[in-house]
């Protein structure tokens, strides 16, 4: 069988790990073996959710430490399930809890594992492609081991349901947990007191680069985001140029984006960037230089002084929005 | 406080990455090299700990006499002292790389001249495997923590806090303890050129690490992904753009 580690809040899968289970299916497929699932803290409808993209059984890990995240005793969990079960592999979503929770089961087995992985062709040995430098690399792979550990790059496959799901049956499991398995663990979550929509969320994004010429002229921006209910983004060169906080990142380094639209303002499009927003569905780009990187990434673009469309743009906009 | 941030020299890449001819390797003829931007903050961090409380700070890296370069930019940084674990410049894989760290720390503290904190980079730029910070504590049995923006040193170990959409997840860890953080830490500092003048005069240790498992994740091939760009619409070259603009916001994406 596969096995798959499942993130969900409240039941709903993540993204990432429906993302996963896709991919987990396929290589479930080619063994002619069950898909099946391990999640913590289980909600109502997860076996369902789950079950929706060919998990047949999920495994629910029942212990009272750790109703919160723990990385140490999840992994753990993760890696007697794995003595019990003895899988071809283990996947995980490449999220942070992901590699976080795989790693430490690599280490405890002392097993290779593979992150960021986009396609799979199972057999003795797996030949795989995974993600180099954030994704603006591909790496032809082959991974041994006798379970094989991967992670499922993110927001690079499209999800896929089965023709006609049962949902899956769930079975509780009770990991064995010493003290030293606990010591690392969710203590409190900390409210942030930003407002506004967080950039991972935002269904439009307008971003400034170096072009933007200082920290006051990212005004035009904000009020660009304002007008289109968008989130205000940046490039690392803005960041380094002290214009905007490292929240604000969008990057290799910083956050990884999809919206439906992306508007990068003078910002030229360097690798470490690109990765950051390549999950954008449109990209609208706004830049001096017609031979800009990012000019040829976009759908649409305008070869012209950000300083001088982004208020022509944003009057229009208001316009529009009075005379509705 | 002891503190010994590792990192890892990585090519400095631009708009686009060059293969070689037999698809092995980066084409680096015209490149520069740096660390990854995550080590920066972690080294930055390491310092102002270091500065704050006493103690050293020591940065290390495993490669080839080349990545001397970047352990100096440590030390241009204001780390105390620097180590490379010499290899032959080929790519060890983190079951490796992770090995030979421990095997490193663990002699350091048989001299009793141990670490109370290991911070790494999250992931390195290039490669990007995600588990040398948590494979080298699980060989040292420390308790570890990734994905880690905000780091405070209290009386009983460390608060380190990851990021979340709406805010940050709080974690405590007692000492010795490992930390693999992420860019946005903090703001690390430029080093002055007299600091780079003195780093270049001082002494770089070498190790010899030992190299202990066969690779389990052979690299085939690197491939540039595909470009499914299509065409660009320029939409104009000046404001007077700005009605095209609303025509695709309006009706091409529905977005208004």
């Amino acid at each position: 069988m596969i096995l798959s580690f499942v993130e969900h809040e409240d039941g709903k899968p993540e993204d990432s790990s429906v993302e996963m289970l896709t991919l987990a299916r396929d290589v479930a497929g080619q063994h002619d073996v069950p898909l099946e699932a391990v999640v913590f803290s289980a909600g109502e409808g997860v076996a369902e959710a789950v079950g929706a993209f060919g998990v047949e059984t999920v495994h629910v890990v029942d212990h009272d430490g750790i109703r919160d995240y723990a990385p140490e005793a999840w992994a753990e969990s993760v890696n007697q399930l794995v003595s019990e079960l003895e899988p071809e592999a283990v996947l995980a979503p490449g999220s942070e809890r992901g590699h976080e929770v795989l790693a430490h089961v690599a280490s405890k087995r002392g097993l290779p594992m593979a992150a960021n992985c986009l396609d799979v062709t199972a057999g003795e040995a797996y030949e795989l492609t995974r993600q180099r430098w954030g994704g603006t690399l591909l790496e032809n792979a082959r991974l041994t081991g006798e379970t094989k550990l991967l992670t499922v790059a993110p927001n690079e496959i499209s999800t896929e349901q089965i023709a006609d799901p049962n949902g899956a049956t769930t079975r509780e499991f009770q990991p064995t947990l010493a003290d030293e398995d606990l010591r690392v663990g969710l203590v409190e979550i900390e409210e942030s007191d930003e407002e506004g929509i967080p950039l991972g969320e935002a269904r439009i994004v307008v971003s400034g680069g170096r072009g933007v010429g200082s920290a006051e002229e990212f005004d035009k921006l904000e009020e660009l985001a304002d007008l289109l209910d968008a989130a205000i983004g940046s490039s690392r060169a803005a960041v380094n140029e002290g214009w905007r906080s490292h929240d604000d990142q969008v990057g290799q380094t910083g956050a990884k984006i999809s919206p439906t639209l992306y508007i990068p303002c003078g910002i030229s499009g360097a690798v470490q960037h690109m990765v950051g927003c390549k999950g954008a569905e449109n990209i609208l780009a706004i830049n001096t230089d017609p031979e800009a990187a990012i000019v040829d990434h976009a759908d649409y673009a305008v070869i012209a002084d950000l300083h001088e469309v982004v208020p022509a743009l944003n009057e229009a906009i208001r316009e529009q929005k009075d005379g509705a | 406080m002891n503190i010994l941030t590792c990192l890892k020299r990585v090519p400095e890449t631009g708009a686009k990455i060059v293969l070689t001819d037999d698809n092995q390797e980066i084409d680096t003829t015209n490149l520069g090299f740096t660390m990854s931007p995550h080590e920066e903050c972690a080294i930055e961090e390491a310092v102002q700990i270091v500065e704050g409380q006493g103690g050293t700070a020591t940065v290390l890296t495993l490669g080839s006499e080349e990545a001397t370069e970047q352990v100096r930019t440590g030390i241009a940084m204001q780390a105390d002292e620097g180590v490379l674990l010499e290899t032959d410049g080929s790519e060890w894989g983190p079951r490796n790389i992770a090995g030979a760290i421990a095997d490193f720390v663990r002699q350091r503290m048989e001299r009793g001249d141990g670490f109370d904190l290991l911070l790494f980079g999250n992931e390195s730029a290039d490669t990007g495997n995600y588990q040398v910070g948590v494979r080298v504590a699980n060989e040292l049995d420390l308790p570890c923590i990734t994905s880690i923006k905000d780091l405070e040193v209290t009386d009983d170990g460390v608060v380190a806090r990851r990021e979340i959409p709406r805010g940050s997840e709080v974690y405590e860890l007692d000492l010795p303890a490992v930390v693999a953080v992420k860019e946005g830490l903090n703001e690390p500092r430029y080093a002055s050129m007299r600091a780079r003048m003195q780093a270049r005069r001082q002494e770089v240790k070498r190790v010899t690490p030992e190299r202990r498992h066969e690779r389990g994740l052979e690299k085939l091939s690197l491939q540039s992904p595909e470009d499914d760009d299509g065409e660009t619409d320029i939409l104009g070259d000046s404001p007077d753009a700005v009605p095209a603009i609303m025509d695709v916001l309006e009706t091409d994406l529905e977005v208004l």
